[in-house]
């Protein structure tokens, strides 16, 4: 029997042009033995609903990954999320996270830093350097990136409500550097919807905080072709508390709100999408979660396609960063978690992610030590280069609970961003704290069957063994937020107040109108005008959100 | 004797800029499931928020939920706010992720219990129950 000539089809188009771009990692791929794998394996008979729905690699709908070679072309990127105390600890740690083979950067900040406050506000107090590192000025920013070319490498930052005044530190950055914004790669998280119902970190109400964004994506689009201008999640949802389906209806109503938004702004579909990403969670129903993969990526390109009339393909495909599930970590027995993540990464990795976190053992104790952290992305490389997922496409595919689930998670999530529409859309939704209770529900309910014992945690509630000791932690020294403050207020004095001034007064006037605020945030952060100062500026014309539950 | 059945009312707090609060609302439903009254801040509460919001409240108690390493000045900041305001006899205990080394630290500082991630849901309501009791002048729990 001849092969089927839409295989055929596809190799010569997708496939070709993917290799002619750039080949395999390697000539052939071998098992021990020295007999060829597949690139990608297909059913003997392909019928309609095969090609409609599961398809192939790199075309619509995205069900097998987006690209046409997925890890047999390029590994999924390898990217620690790190930060914490000064920027010159977390300079050290990238530096030794890219000596030891990481491929990405990412970085934490700490929790003044991403509701924009200085590290001298009343608000910081206790918080700084905690959860990651304090940038209050593009100073900070250049002792964070000493002896790193932002041409050489991609930067993540899980940055949302002050994202602007991050990126325009970013790009600040690159001009001292010599390199021009063109050439930045990298991603801020930029997600505030999911704030307001999972991670906290918002400043402004709804309406402002989606101008911004939108500001962010119109100048990107002109500006930094390769950033990606935000990162739609769905691992707070998650982490929150809710399950696989409202974590992918949630996130993908949350990017609904964002593209609405900005076609609204007079942005053509095609001229942002390309560079929408998302981040999803990989927690440890390693089944379910590859199901979940797919079925995103799926529903993504059909609502791209026909609800928002996307026409090119990089506008369709939805491009993911993952993170294994941190709420899964148990503080008991702390070396049965490098086991959990390793499980939720392969997952990842077999749900085509292009690029992962994996969690240290220890971050159910506080912050990871550098020996942990070097476990967890050992974890990413033995998967990589010892277990052969890498080396075939989609491997799940065809299975007939996989492509159930995958199914079932298209169609409920699909179900739920529907009642979500009848609620009056996201913002509507969150106001009335529909997205908040559903989240809070599923919580309470799995921590129930936990403490029912119906779910078993092995070595919490079953399995458990006396005694076990815990490992050290990362502990950050309290002179840590003295040191910062103190920096930063000899900063403030070294600046000359009326340039500061000037760009902060344009910025309120672009504020109030609508000029694109990009521009006059890149203005102030030039003179070392803060964070804090920038954001405050912002809060007097935009007013702030009050929590709801 | 005879001791009138007070409902025992707890105020559930976020201190400081950590939006973790995943746990804060699960230990404010399961209290609620075990017939306390609860009152949840919500995040991002400033320990004189915390204080002012307790006594308006009338609580016996106070649960902190922190995840963000900020425990060792925030936990105490509350307890010394309850001290200057007259209400240290409202009890206070703490959650989240907090290392062996400063439990002691914070016991210390007047927190009453600290639970962290794993601790079983009975044990902490349990804990509350009996930080009411002496908040109630309650011999024990009925």
């Amino acid at each position: 029997m001849g092969k089927d000539k839409r295989i055929t089809e596809w190799e010569e188009k997708e496939l070709a042009k993917s290799l002619a771009r750039s080949p395999e990692r390697k000539d052939r791929f071998t098992n021990h033995g020295n007999e060829e794998i597949p690139r990608i394996s297909f059913p003997e008979k392909l019928d309609d609903k095969f090609i409609s729905a599961t398809g192939f690699p790199g075309r619509y709908p995205f069900t097998r990954g987006v690209q046409p070679t997925m890890y047999r072309g390029r590994l999924w990127t390898m990217r620690q999320y790190a930060g914490f105390s000064t920027a010159f600890e977390t300079n050290n740690r990238f530096r030794y996270l890219l000596d030891q083979g990481t491929t990405g950067l990412s970085i934490a900040f700490d929790l003044p830093t991403q509701i924009g406050y200085d590290s001298d506000d009343p608000m910081s107090v206790g918080e700084v350097g905690k959860v990651g590192v304090a940038i209050d000025t593009l100073y900070d920013m250049e002792v964070l990136f000493k002896g790193i070319p932002l041409d050489k490498i991609s930067t993540s930052m899980t940055i949302n409500a002050p994202a602007a005044v991050l990126l325009a530190m970013y790009i600040a950055l690159g001009e001292k550097q010599g390199v021009s914004s063109d050439k930045l790669q990298g991603t801020i998280q930029n997600d505030i919807l999911k704030e307001y119902v999972a991670r906290g970190t918002y400043i402004f109400p709804p309406k402002p905080s989606l101008r911004i964004i939108t500001d962010i994506f119109q100048y990107c689009s002109r500006n930094l072709p390769s950033f990606n201008t935000i990162s739609i999640s769905g691992y707070h949802i998650r982490e929150a508390g809710s399950t696989a389906v409202e974590e992918v209806a949630f996130t993908l109503a949350n990017a609904c709100t964002y593209v609405q938004a900005a076609i609204d702004a007079g942005l053509t579909v095609d001229s942002f999408a390309k560079r929408l990403a998302f981040f999803f969670n990989a927690s440890s129903n390693i089944l379910e979660e590859v199901a979940k993969f797919r079925a995103a990526r799926r529903l993504w390109a059909k609502i791209m396609k026909n609800r928002f009339n996307a026409k090119e393909p990089a506008s369709q495909m939805m491009r993911f960063h993952t993170q294994t599930a941190g709420n899964t970590l148990t503080a008991q027995q702390v070396d049965n978690n490098i086991v959990r993540v390793t499980i939720q990464a392969l997952a990842a990795v077999l749900g085509g992610t292009q690029s992962l976190h994996t969690n240290s053992k220890d971050e159910a104790l506080g912050l990871p030590t550098e020996d942990s952290v070097r476990t967890a992305l050992r974890t990413q490389q033995v998967i990589a280069f010892e277990s052969g997922a890498a080396d075939t496409i989609d491997p799940l595919a065809g299975s007939y609970f996989i492509e159930e689930m995958t199914d079932k998670i298209e169609r409920d999530a699909y179900l739920l961003m529907e009642e979500v529409k009848k609620e009056g859309g996201v913002i509507s939704a969150i106001e009335k704290g529909f997205i908040q209770r559903h989240i809070e529900t599923s919580a309470y309910e799995y921590q129930k069957e936990i403490e029912k014992k119906e779910r078993v945690i092995v070595g919490l509630n079953r399995f458990q063994s006396e005694g076990s000791v815990k490992p050290p932690v990362l502990k950050i020294d309290p002179e840590v937020e003295d040191n910062q403050v103190k920096n930063l207020r000899e900063l403030k004095q070294k600046r000359e107040l009326k340039k500061i001034d000037e760009t902060l007064k344009a910025l309120k006037e672009a504020a109030s109108g609508s000029t694109n605020l990009m521009e006059p945030i890149l203005a102030a952060v030039r003179e070392y005008a803060t964070l804090g100062e920038i954001c405050n500026v912002l809060r007097e014309v935009f007013g702030e959100y009050r929590y709801r539950g | 004797m005879t001791v009138k059945k007070i409902k025992n009312r707890v105020l559930i707090a976020k201190p400081g800029l950590d939006g973790h609060d995943r746990g804060a609302k699960i230990i404010a439903r399961a209290l609620r499931d075990s017939e306390f009254e609860v009152i949840y801040t919500g995040i991002r509460q400033t320990p004189e928020e915390i204080v002012s919001t307790a006594i308006q409240e009338d609580v016996a108690a106070i649960g902190l939920s922190s995840l963000s390493g900020a425990h060792l000045r925030l936990f105490p900041a509350v307890v010394a706010e309850l001290e200057k305001r007259d209400a240290a006899d409202i009890r206070v205990l703490g959650g989240g992720i907090i290392p062996d080394d400063d439990i002691e630290t914070l016991k210390k500082a007047g927190i009453e219990a600290i639970f962290t991630p794993g601790a079983p849901l009975a044990d902490i309501i349990d804990a509350f129950k009996r930080a009411c009791d002496t908040f109630y002048g309650r011999k024990q729990t009925e």
